[in-house]
């Protein structure tokens, strides 16, 4: 048989530069997207070999073993086992070793021969072994494993080319016998054959690797400090103080630039087109929807390429370590802290990084806590009550007590994840503790342009996925708050009479035990798609003309209507409940099931509403009414 | 900050020979080669069932035979763990590591260090 195209698979190590090989190899020819019916991420690019044949390149999820341990790498063992729905199976494997780690992956290489698929190995990171004076006989080696090597340095796209002809030699010997090379015999490993092979590879090891007469001291020297257990700690809290101004001061004036150029935009388009229901859905519906999804991209940006700076450095690792038994004792894993970070930003993205946690349990915990981080999309919100009930005044003689009362809405967000963790540990799923094992890979220094391939990518998921959320939530909401139109003669804002402001009557009798008056009830409803939205909403039912930039205005007319309880029954109400519907679908993706949003939903709403009567009635009781 | 906070009661450490020790129970500096993997002592309580412990230890590289050093130690109950285990660097919770019996090298801390 003839094949004018081709499949290959790269598989290896965590760590082992796969994706830098991936990138080196298909530079710009690729596309993220999910597996079938999986939420796991399948990234696919081309090359055209030399004699113009083009071979489709699968980066499959780094794996020690074949015997799968989560959904990542669940998805690469079927994918090499030619069982993946949807997939075709590949037809050469591209294993991907760090050449100064070589131990684990000779084992995975075993498991890789049973599987009886053609296979090159690829050597990466061999600048960094021959610094180290690493001696590898390429020759022996590659007999004992039975298959091609190929030494590479991928981020200096070194053995590029002596790749690809590799692995076009591996396609065309298939193309000329059309079988595979031996036929697939592979299972899961008990302990006793994993031991076995690790002797095996072993005297691999011994019998053609000499190790490094240099070995790398520069990791170890760093951890000393890094992973230092009072030092250590010290930098990662100085890290975090850095991404957060990072996240909210940088991304300031980039904000102010996209919410201006959105409602420049809507007044260029409300001049051009005529009053009206088209103009009304066009500015009020589409543009402001877009502006709310876009005007989150430079914190999440930011964000993302402190994250990803860190990933590549090798340091994320090590965050995971040094939380560990903090998020431990809640019943989190480790590696749950960088989800929960990225929530500080929004809940979305930080729902979508906990597909890094291997086991089910702990990122279902993770991803029900992760809405209870204090997001950006509660600032505008929080910023308007403080400045609207909180006196701007001094305490202790140096604390502002408005950011004193902002301070304590973070916490109140932290120590609630952390507690419904706890609980939902102890209660549901008790005593089922997932290990935490972790290489800790050598630092490196981060790639430029593969950390802005990385965060474009990352960006474009984000786009992508609220996009197709929020947009229609947005023009749902428009159509709840615009029709129907307000009777001739009405007097109150045009609002109250849609089905918005008469679902927000409705509900209201619910409200009122937490101290809501209808104003706000109303509020709540365009609130669900983006929390921040709700400021505009008050402003609409108060009849604040851009309530977005007359904060004062809007904070003056709550204050005069509004008793201070109800100021705090409706920050609290913000701490808690699940205000945002794109969260929670997002959630049901990463899920795929209604289960576990709507669990989200139900607990979140139980947990705000008690928290806010609490509030509403302390407050009461204080004389705050 | 003294006391080691052990998943595993000291009884587990009868059936040691003299110069081993679990390796939930080293401290920082400890350093030898792995005696025995997944000794059946028990997985740890509640948590997956031994055998696939010792899989996910031994696909890591935790086998029969491997050098290993005890290089850092976590602020709170100096928990969890990281091990230079061969040529690699790996982090793991003490209660995870109880399974794991290292022979110390002679020159290391011995049981009086402790």
């Amino acid at each position: 048989m003839s094949i004018a195209s081709a499949r290959i698979a790269l598989v290896g190590n965590p760590n082992s530069g796969k994706t830098a090989l991936f990138n080196a190899l298909t530079g710009s020819h690729q596309k993220v997207a999910n597996y079938a019916g999986v939420t796991v991420e399948r990234k696919e690019g081309t090359i055209t070999t030399a004699s113009g044949r083009t071979v489709s390149v699968l980066d499959l999820p780094g794996t020690y073993s074949l015997r799968a341990r989560s959904p990542d790498e669940a998805v690469t063992r079927d994918a090499i086992l030619g069982q993946l729905k949807g997939e075709t199976p590949p037809d050469v494997v591209v294993c991907v070793a760090d050449a100064t780690n070589l131990r684990l992956v000779l084992r995975l290489i075993l498991e890789l021969r049973q599987v009886g698929r053609p296979m090159v190995l690829a050597l990466n990171m061999f600048d960094i072994a021959q610094r180290q004076g690493l001696r590898i006989d390429l020759e022996g080696l590659s007999r004992d494993i039975g298959a091609p090597i190929v030494t590479t340095v991928a981020t200096r796209k070194r053995g590029i080319e002596d790749l690809v002809a590799q692995i076009e030699a591996k396609v065309e010997a298939l193309a000329a016998t059309g079988a595979l090379e031996a036929p697939n015999t592979w299972h899961e490993p008990s302990p006793a054959e994993i031991r076995q092979a690790h002797a095996e590879a072993q005297r691999t090891m011994k019998a053609h690797v000499r190790p490094a007469e240099r070995p790398d001291t520069l990791t170890g020297k760093i951890d000393g400090v890094l992973l230092h257990p009072v030092a250590g700690l010290a930098i990662l809290l100085a890290l975090l103080f850095v991404m957060f101004q990072a996240v909210f001061a940088w991304a300031g004036p980039l904000m102010d630039g996209i919410e201006g150029g959105m409602g420049a935009l809507g007044g260029l388009v409300a001049t051009v087109l005529p009053d009206g229901l088209l103009q009304s859905l066009i500015v009020d519906g589409l543009i402001a929807g877009v502006g709310s999804v876009l005007v989150f991209l430079p914190q999440i940006l930011i964000l993302f390429l402190f994250i990803i700076l860190l990933e590549d450095f090798g340091y994320m690792a090590r965050a995971a370590f040094l939380m560990d038994r903090i998020m431990g004792g809640a019943g989190l894993h480790g590696r749950a802290f960088i989800p929960l970070l990225s929530s500080f930003a929004c809940a979305i993205p930080g729902v979508m990084a906990t597909r890094v946690i291997d086991s089910r349990r702990d990122r279902l915990t993770t991803i029900m806590v992760a809405p209870l981080m204090t997001c950006s999309a509660r600032i505008p919100v929080y910023t308007l009550i403080i400045a609207a009930f909180i006196p701007n005044q001094t305490v202790w003689g140096f604390a502002s007590l408005q950011g004193l009362v902002m301070f304590g809405l973070y916490v109140a967000g932290i120590t609630s994840a952390l507690a419904i963790s706890f609980i939902a540990r102890r209660l549901f799923w008790r005593g089922q503790v997932e290990p935490f094992l972790m290489e800790l890979p050598t630092y490196k220094t981060p790639d430029p342009k593969s950390v802005l391939r990385n965060l474009w990518q990352r960006a474009a998921i984000f786009m992508n996925r609220a996009g197709r959320i929020i947009l229609p939530l947005m023009v749902l909401i428009w159509v709840l708050s615009t029709f129907p139109y307000p009777p001739e003669g009405a007097t109150g804002p045009d609002i109250d009479y849609s089905f918005a402001g008469q679902l927000g009557h409705l509900l209201h009798p619910l409200f009122a035990p937490i101290g809501f008056n209808w104003q706000m009830t109303v509020a709540l409803i365009p609130g669900m798609a983006a929390r921040e939205v709700a400021v505009g909403a008050l402003g609409t039912v108060y009849a604040v003309a851009n309530a977005e930039e007359q904060v004062g205005t809007l904070a003056g007319a709550l204050s005069a209507d509004w008793s201070l309880a109800m100021g705090l029954a409706f920050l609290t109400w913000y701490v808690f409940a699940p205000q945002c519907a794109p969260t929670l679908a997002v959630v049901k993706r990463e899920t795929n099931s209604w289960l576990w949003p709507s669990v989200m939903f139900a607990y979140m709403i139980t947990l705000a509403y008690l928290a806010a009567m609490a509030v509403y009635h302390g407050a009461v009781a204080l004389g705050w009414g | 900050m003294d006391d080691l906070s052990l998943s595993q009661p000291l009884t587990a450490a009868a059936d040691l020979a003299t110069g081993e020790l679990r390796l939930s129970q080293a401290r920082r500096g400890d350093r030898g080669v792995i005696g025995a993997v997944g000794s059946g002592v028990a997985a740890s309580p509640g948590g997956l069932d031994a055998q696939e412990l010792e899989r996910r230890l031994l696909e890591l590289g935790f086998v029969e035979g491997a050098t290993i050093e005890v290089i850092h130690e976590g602020a709170i109950g100096r928990d969890p763990i990281a091990v230079r285990l061969d040529d690699m660097r790996v982090a793991l919770r003490r209660r995870d590591a109880v399974d794991i019996v290292i022979r110390l090298e002679s020159s290391a801390a011995g049981p009086d260090a402790r």
